[in-house]
């Protein structure tokens, strides 16, 4: 182990100069303003009815999505939450499908299936957005069990795969977040915990709903590094990241990460938004991640301006075709509906003609068994 | 349950005159000519052969490493290693939320939850997650590989806590199978298809019959198709159906009916979600009658949606109204449990007057 819980009891302090390439700023840097716009993409569809359900913006917390995410191979799994837009972008998720599962399209990444709390990704490793809050955390902890007896027993030396599990703070009061941490430290398991401490779990302030609100303490106590981190800070994210990646991938064990953020939007499109303070919202609006990222490269010669906007103008423009790929995707098929309930669709949404039951014209009388 | 003397039943299956259970760690398994086997010794077969089999098959749960308190998994860690037959903490949404994860990953994952009476704390990833795993991801992921054990129902003496049959709950929710099976050959059969069925499966156990009930068992590997109901005696004048450890209440009922001239046919379910509503509706047709029973209180019981089917069907066959014998709309009481228990006589007495309508 290369160092042990009680020395991980302290915040880190991290020392950020010269931690980033210029190739690497300008990939994080891109990955931020892709979330950023993305969103506020969803947020204007939203309002004008091309998505429907619920939407949970990611706004001001980029740094966190791509500060982990960027450093993971295709190979290891995210497992995600309802606000799971980014995470899915992060991971190498095409704007268009995520824009088309948004607007409920047969070209999104789950055919349009799910919407916006459900992204998956079989190619990236994209183990869901999970609309119940704390219930990836357990589903993560079983793909990091099966990295490790790939490796361990199966001895495919090459299978040094991890998996990170986002949630919130609000989640760190439920049972599985401590279900978990016990299980994954127990068994010494490749996983990351990473908590989006925003501050706010819909209305209810951390601080109001949690005994002790300092949950990277809690790494500590099953035996775990836990680790404190500015959210707001990509470089500093990325160092605790590298960390807690690296300890996972040499078998050493899982590490609990709390990144202290800001949503700069509601809970939802929603939530109207009235009960966080406007001094607090102006804080935080003023550590915005994207823009001290961006002062960080021109400060140290990492880009230069025109770089920059070049990259918000491709963003602006993937973004503008992902709306129009959604917009013209077809709708997917009512058999659809019918589909994947079970492994086969025999008998539930295939009727014994072998053909589906909703195409049979009765379907939408209501005398229809399904 | 009255204690019965040795009795035949379906495949050769005899039920032996012991009331009650016992969880210590007892290993004289009742063994006649090296293949009658009971309940207990038959889920630890099929689990042996599902392991041996498939390299990616795990059991796992509370208790499970040394045996399990029910002996069911008896033998397996040291055959198979304890990277494959572990011990989980006592936390049943974190084994189930775990399980999936496992299974998501292209893996069998056999968890055992210790007692059916312990599964709500999984029921939200079984509802939200295990459901609709596969539907909600577009096909791209499944947690077909899982497959939860549970020992279910009465047992003399279990009291609130270790008595319920919880597997309506599990039928309401599309993305689930639900399987019960009834004897040791049917128990080892059946939890072998469920293992290698591509979707998550609930599989209930009749703890009452873990040890008294014992029959024949093929020592090879076999599987018992789901969703196929079974015949399990002919009858005309009316249907019985039931599943798991009912079926032998209900035989002991038809063979008292015999004696007063009443032709019952008995139907073993099986397999709960999807059910075999074919088998059931053309037994039906023919007798006219159907007569339901089970452990599990009787407002909203399984057998409350077989009725509404099976009226849907066959109304106009029908000559008398569909009958539930059930357990009571009460908790799971201890000293009362035999006024609670669906029993013979009051199976009997429904026969009767459904008859007799």
């Amino acid at each position: 182990m290369s160092f042990s819980a009680t020395k991980l009891a302290q915040p880190l302090t991290l020392n950020t100069t010269a931690l980033i390439t210029k190739q690497e700023g300008l990939e994080v840097y891109e990955d931020m303003v892709l979330g950023r716009t993305f969103e506020d993409m969803c947020a204007q569809m939203y309002y004008r009815g091309k998505m429907f359900g619920f939407v949970h913006l990611y706004n001001g917390q980029e740094a966190v999505s791509t500060g982990f995410i960027k450093l993971l191979k295709k190979e290891d799994s995210v497992a995600s939450t309802y606000r799971d837009h980014v995470h899915a972008l992060s991971k190498g998720v095409s704007a268009r499908a995520v824009m088309s599962e948004l607007f409920g399209k047969k070209t999104g990444c789950c055919r349009g299936q799910g919407g916006s709390m459900h992204m998956f990704s079989k190619e990236h490793n994209v183990l869901g957005g999970f609309a119940f809050i704390g219930e990836g955390i357990p589903v993560a902890t079983g793909a990091a069990f099966t990295s490790k007896y790939r490796r361990e027993v199966l001895k495919e030396a090459d299978c040094d795969h991890v998996t990170v599990a986002f949630f919130g703070d609000g989640t760190c009061n439920n049972g599985q977040f401590f279900e978990c941490l016990n299980m994954a430290a127990l068994w010494k398991l490749p996983i990351i915990f990473v908590v989006e401490n925003n501050l706010w779990a819909i209305g209810m302030s951390h601080l109001r709903a949690t005994s002790d609100p300092e949950i990277w303490k809690k790494g500590p106590a099953f035996g775990m590094p836990g680790v404190h981190v500015d959210g707001m800070d990509v470089l500093k994210v990325r160092e605790v990241a590298k960390e807690a990646i690296g300890r996972a991938r040499r078998g050493e064990g899982p590490t609990l990460v709390e990144c202290e953020t800001y949503r700069f939007r509601g809970h939802s499109l929603a939530d109207p938004d009235e009960l966080r303070d406007p001094a607090e919202k102006a804080h935080y609006a003023a550590r915005d991640p994207i823009t001290a990222l961006k002062k960080y490269l021109l400060e140290n010669n990492l880009a230069s301006e025109p770089e920059l906007k070049a990259i918000d103008k491709r963003i602006d423009e993937l973004i503008e075709d992902a709306v129009e790929f959604a917009d013209e995707s077809p709708f997917p098929a009512r058999s659809q509906l019918l589909e994947n309930v079970f492994a086969d669709p025999k008998g539930f949404g295939i009727g014994p003609d072998g053909r589906y039951r909703c195409e049979d014209p009765k379907f939408t009388e209501g005398t229809a068994h399904v | 349950m009255a204690a019965t003397s040795l009795r035949r039943f379906g495949r050769s299956l005899c039920w032996v005159s012991r009331r009650g259970l016992s969880t210590s760690c007892d290993d004289k398994v009742v063994q006649q000519n090296g293949k009658s086997m009971n309940l207990y010794s038959a889920i630890n077969q099929a689990l042996h052969i599902a392991l041996e089999t498939d390299t990616r098959a795990y059991v796992f749960g509370e208790d499970v490493g040394f045996g399990g308190v029910f002996r069911c998994t008896t033998g397996l860690a040291d055959r198979f290693g304890k990277s494959r037959v572990f011990n989980t903490p006592l936390c049943e949404q974190g084994i189930i939320g775990f399980a999936i994860g496992l299974a998501a990953m292209g893996n069998r994952a056999i968890a055992e939850i210790q007692f059916a009476d312990y599964i709500f704390p999984a029921f939200d990833q079984i509802v939200n997650e295990a459901a609709k795993f596969r539907y909600r991801s577009g096909n791209q992921f499944n947690c077909g590989g899982l497959t939860i054990r549970a020992p279910y129902g009465a047992v003399g003496h279990g009291g609130h806590y270790h008595s319920q049959s919880p597997e309506a709950f599990f039928c309401h929710i599309p993305g689930i199978k639900v399987v019960i099976p009834r004897s040791p050959h049917q128990a080892k059969g059946l939890l072998l298809s469920c293992i290698r069925d591509p979707n998550p499966i609930v599989f209930f156990e009749p703890k009452w019959l873990y040890r008294l009930a014992v029959e024949e068992v093929p020592e090879h590997d076999f599987m018992l198709p789901l969703s196929e109901a079974e015949v399990v005696r002919e009858g005309s004048d009316i249907t019985l159906l039931g599943w798991g450890a009912q079926l032998s209440i209900m035989e002991q009922a038809c063979l008292d009916a015999e004696k007063e001239g009443i032709s019952c046919e008995l139907i073993d379910l099986k397999t709960l979600i999807p059910w075999d509503k074919e088998t059931v509706e053309s037994s039906v047709r023919k007798t006219g009658r159907l007569l339901i029973s089970h452990e599990a209180p009787v407002t909203g019981g399984f057998g409350a949606e077989i009725s509404a089917s099976i009226v849907e069907r066959c109304f106009s066959r029908l000559e008398a109204p569909v009958a539930r014998v059930c357990g009571l709309d009460t908790p799971f009481p201890l000293i009362f449990e035999p006024f609670y228990m669906p029993t013979k006589n009051k199976i009997l007495d429904a026969i009767k007057s459904t008859v007799n309508y």
